[in-house]
């Protein structure tokens, strides 16, 4: 099985240096996507056997480091996160031939895609840390390719510069935290780091590391900030994958060394790590319900929903320090499961600004509008993908957060005083992103899709091609299957979890009516099929109740809008107005969010003004503060590159003696 | 599960019935909101020029999603034939996914009303839901279950008895019952007048069938909130699943006698205050939310508070 993976993973490679033999351009780009498409099926068949029960398998490369070879292995962790990709991958491809049809510069883009595919893929195959480095910052590099592919625009060039100085902090600091867990010998594989024993200081010293290394890629805050200017910054459909899947795989190397490498934590760092996830939750959705760009908000509530995962993740190692493995369990299931909705709706929703952008041109939602009646394919599609997002029943987003919520219940058993007061308190976090979502959806799908048409290119919106909607159609499927039959997941998603704490939930397909138990039967119960059918009949019902006992009668007449509505489009409530409410409540002090009123005083013809402002404390007070200390000191050294010769000889001689000196000493 | 539709106008009924008599009117018959809902069903609907089919879906979806909630909350009895299909948690998702849609429906139409009462219900719900939340979790935390049968029943025994976090669970519910069921002090269901109006605003365009579609639905909410407060705080009365047809009755009589109580309350309650301003509105409901968390927190450090 293994094979057949990695075999589909060197032919994504290949299949990109074809593209480049080719030219890369508008020609073949619908046969390297349509060919990208088939070699998901190979990760993704793989993965389901090993979760159907085959044993791990293990393979030896023999490329990368002399003498050692590149280690490859498929376990049920790895299997859960390859299907994922395989699903994202397979559906962004299949997207991309008809998206690709409207790019602008393909050879930009083509030849990097299949290969993207391909290097996340060895990501989670790989069972050693060099070729773990190797895959990771190749998959980052030519992600950092795809989001440069409309170079000449300014703010593309900015956002792709910052990315690549982020991606290079965080596989600096994997570099280290593998580093420390190879320890002095230098047994970088794996399984040899699996069963060396180190202390305390040095397990925590490797889990900041790598959080600080993964999180940066999945856009923990504060090392966000890039996410929410890379991800819309490329192609849509490379956009559906950065958000969609290429987080998860940060997801999975935070999972595999927190999990699995780095042997028993200390119970303490979970509170840390709980209330980072809550709070990037709601740091992340309030950005959403601010941005006016449609992939941009979208890009924020990534960060809201990594968030969430990365908080139960938290939750699991504090049951798992504490020996409590059926919670834990509990907490790590919830984590796999919305990292796995969170895949399939986030793909949903940026395929379908994808489509608009397409349609229209546009993706401010002040210019959008009416589409509902352009576009209605993909406007069912994207409602389908809101609805999921915003964690309502019977939808899949809700399911995982159900099970998150249930997890938290279990935690006043938990023993140590400080977790009891945290976990409350990001309990309440994650209530209140939950309905901050709701909003920031609400407002995403009425603004830009529902309404009247605020621009030309709105109003003359057309549907888009059939592969698009093909790709949508399949993962909205997935979010309703998902929702509904999330007993299904929940039994895949077993073995993964039973590797890493030891304790699996019960049996949930073996349950009456496919109910989900994850404790116990008089504890809580959620029945999504039940619930999803009593809906429909009850709505159904009621329907043919009023037309039939009631009046049938229908017709059109102009809005009332309580007396004299306006013609323009422009009366409407948009993006900015929306936001207001929410804006004034929360974002005074989050977001430090100032309205300014510019009235001119009667007689005076111009316009009055009303302007908000908004900072970013993270970015002002975090990274500009930085980068002025690097053009500080870059500054003080300058003086360095104009001295004579023979100060040069003096520095290399004064250097050479003192390092000799610090050998001498340590030894 | 009928019974609650039938009963949920009746309700309004009586807390019109109630206002009118505190301010010396003589007010219409309780029966007055089931003729109201006859006559617009018997109406056509008007629909505005550019409504799309998520404006006609959207009623029967709110009106369902509504109803499968209120159908899930124990009235008399407990252990219900269903019951537990959804926990207390999934009960308030579904009331968020009945809003979603109604604030989706007051966006379609592209009325600076509808997009006024969209907004400020999705503002007030983002503070509401968590405080619904919270006091979920210390009920929870009580009954050690989220299932509201369960619930009923771990709070009808006599060792529960008085706890300071179920005293703070209380007050917050019944805050955000009045917030989500957009009653004075933060909505009125009175008046068409854009300041005061949040759950009007969004609903204006509706008419004929539809309108008496979400009228129903309102009505069922605060039936809903009025059981769910009763079934919980109040267990007095309410029939075990295993009990005779004699404690059955009781149990009915016991619940109509508890929703004639909140009527005759919310009546009196909303006579007595005045309206909020809309942004008093989240401060109204942080008090809600900061109660939640402290009876949850009350009950993480100790289990007997």
């Amino acid at each position: 099985m293994v094979e057949l993976a990695a075999l589909s993973a060197l032919s994504l490679v290949m299949l990109s240096l074809g593209a480049v033999a080719w030219g890369g351009g508008a020609r073949i780009s619908g046969l390297v996507y349509g060919l990208s498409a088939l070699a998901c099926l190979g990760p993704g068949a793989a993965g389901i056997a090993i979760l159907g029960g085959v044993p791990p398998q293990m393979l030896t490369l023999p490329v990368g480091l002399p003498w050692i070879g590149a280690h490859l292995r498929l376990d049920a962790l790895s299997a859960v996160f390859l299907i994922l990709i395989a699903i994202g991958g397979a559906a962004a491809s299949v997207y991309a031939i008809g998206y690709g049809r409207h790019e602008s510069a393909p050879e930009r883009v083509v030849p990097f895609f299949p290969a993207f595919i391909g290097a996340m893929t060895l990501v989670v195959l790989a069972d050693d840390a060099f070729s773990f480095l190797v895959c990771w910052e190749v998959m980052s590099l030519l992600s950092w390719a795809l989001v440069l592919a409309h170079h000449r625009a300014p703010e593309v060039r900015s956002a792709a510069y910052l990315y690549l100085v982020m991606a290079a902090f965080g596989t600096m600091a994997l570099l280290l935290a593998f580093g420390l867990l190879a320890g002095g010998n230098g047994a970088y594989a794996f399984s040899a780091i699996r069963t060396a024993s180190r202390p305390d200081s040095v397990a925590v010293a490797v889990l900041a590391l790598v959080l600080v290394g993964a999180g940066s890629k999945a856009g923990l805050a504060p090392l966000h900030v890039w996410l929410p200017q890379a991800h819309p910054a490329a192609p849509s459909h490379v956009s559906a994958l950065m958000s969609g899947v290429m987080t998860k795989v940060a997801v999975y190397a935070f999972i595999r060394v927190a999990f699995d490498l780095v042997g028993p934590l200390p119970w303490w760092i979970s509170p840390a790590l709980l209330m980072l996830g809550a709070s990037t939750a709601v740091l992340g959705i309030l950005n959403a319900m601010m941005a006016d760009d449609m992939k941009r908000l979208l890009a924020y509530s990534t960060i809201e929903n990594i968030g969430v995962i990365f908080a139960a993740l938290g939750l699991a190692l504090a049951f798992r320090a504490n020996g409590m493995t059926a919670p834990a369990a509990l907490a790590l299931t919830a984590a796999l499961f919305h990292a796995f909705n969170h895949m399939t709706f986030k793909s949903l929703l940026f395929m379908g600004a994808g489509a608009v952008l397409t349609a229209t041109g546009r993706r401010d939602l002040d210019g959008l509008g009416g589409l509902i009646h352009r576009m209605p394919v993909t406007s069912v599609l994207t409602l389908i993908g809101v609805t999921a997002i915003s964690a309502l029943p019977p939808l899949n987003g809700f399911a995982s957060e159900w099970l998150l919520f249930q997890s938290i219940l279990l935690s006043p058993g938990l023993p140590q005083l400080g977790l009891q007061i945290i976990v409350p308190a990001a309990g309440g976090l994650l209530a209140l992103a939950a309905a901050l979502a709701a909003a920031a959806f609400v407002r995403l799908y009425g603004v830009g899709f529902l309404g009247r048409s605020r621009s030309d290119a709105a109003r003359d919106a057309r549907e888009v091609d059939r592969c698009m909607l093909v790709a949508m159609t399949g993962l909205g499927s997935l979010c309703v299957l998902a929702g509904i039959v999330p007993a299904f997941v929940l039994d895949a998603l077993a073995p993964a979890v039973d590797q890493l704490t030891a304790n699996r939930l019960p049996q949930q397909m073996a349950e009456p009516w496919l109910t989900l138990i994850p404790v116990a039967e008089a504890r809580s119960t959620y029945n999504p099929l039940l619930v999803f059918a009593f809906i429909a009949i009850a709505a159904s019902a009621s329907a043919l109740a009023m037309h039939r006992f009631g009046s049938r009668a229908l017709r059109r007449g102009p809005a009332w809008d309580c007396g004299f509505p306006e013609p323009s489009p422009a009366t409407q409530y948009g993006a900015a107005s929306f936001a207001q409410p929410i804006r004034r409540v929360l974002g005074s002090q989050i977001l430090r969010a100032s309205e300014t009123v510019d009235m001119p005083p009667p007689g005076d013809p111009r316009p009055a003004r009303h302007r908000v402002t908004m900072h970013d404390v993270i970015w002002e007070r975090l990274y500009l503060s930085v980068a002025r200390g690097v053009v500080y000191v870059s500054a003080r050294l300058n003086g360095l590159q104009f001295l004579t010769i023979r100060v040069y000889l003096s520095l290399v001689m004064g250097s050479l003696v003192g390092l000799l000196l610090a050998v001498a000493l340590w030894h | 599960m009928l019974l609650v539709v039938a009963l949920a106008p009746g309700l309004i009924g009586l807390v019109r019935k109630v206002k009118a008599r505190l301010t010396r009117r003589r007010g219409a018959p309780i029966l007055q909101p089931y003729r109201d809902i006859a006559r617009l069903m018997r109406k056509e609907a008007v629909l505005a020029e550019n409504a799309s089919w998520l404006f006609r879906a959207t009623p029967y979806l709110v009106f369902a999603a509504t109803w499968v909630a209120a159908a899930l909350v124990p009235t008399f009895a407990t252990g219900l034939q269903f019951s537990w299909t959804a926990d207390l948690i999934a009960i308030v998702a579904l009331l968020g996914s009945a809003r979603f849609f109604l604030a989706l429906a007051g966006m379609d139409i592209g009325t600076s009303f509808g997009g006024l009462g969209a907004s400020r219900e999705m503002m007030i719900a983002s503070v509401a839901e968590p405080a619904m939340l919270l006091t979920v979790f210390s009920i929870a935390l009580v009954a050690g279950s989220t299932q509201l049968s369960t619930v009923a029943q771990v709070m009808a025994m006599p060792e529960v008895g008085l706890r300071v976090s179920l005293g703070m669970a209380l007050v917050a519910l019944v805050i955000v019952a009045i917030a989500e069921n957009a009653r004075i002090p933060v909505d009125n269901p009175a008046t068409h007048l854009e300041l005061t109006m949040v759950h009007e605003a969004m609903v204006l365009e509706y008419s004929g069938r539809h309108l008496a579609m979400i009228e129903i639905a309102a009505a069922l909410k605060l039936l809903l909130y009025v059981s769910l407060i009763a079934c919980i705080f109040w267990p007095w009365g309410t029939a075990r699943e295993e009990a005779g047809v004699g404690a059955m009755a009781f149990g009915a009589l016991a619940y109509l006698a508890k929703v004639a109580t909140a009527g005759v309350a919310l009546g009196v309650l909303e006579t007595a205050i005045a309206k909020m301003r809309v942004f008093r509105v989240p401060d109204f409901l942080g008090a809600a939310l900061m109660l939640g968390l402290l009876g949850t927190l009350l009950l993480f450090v100790s289990r007997s508070l």
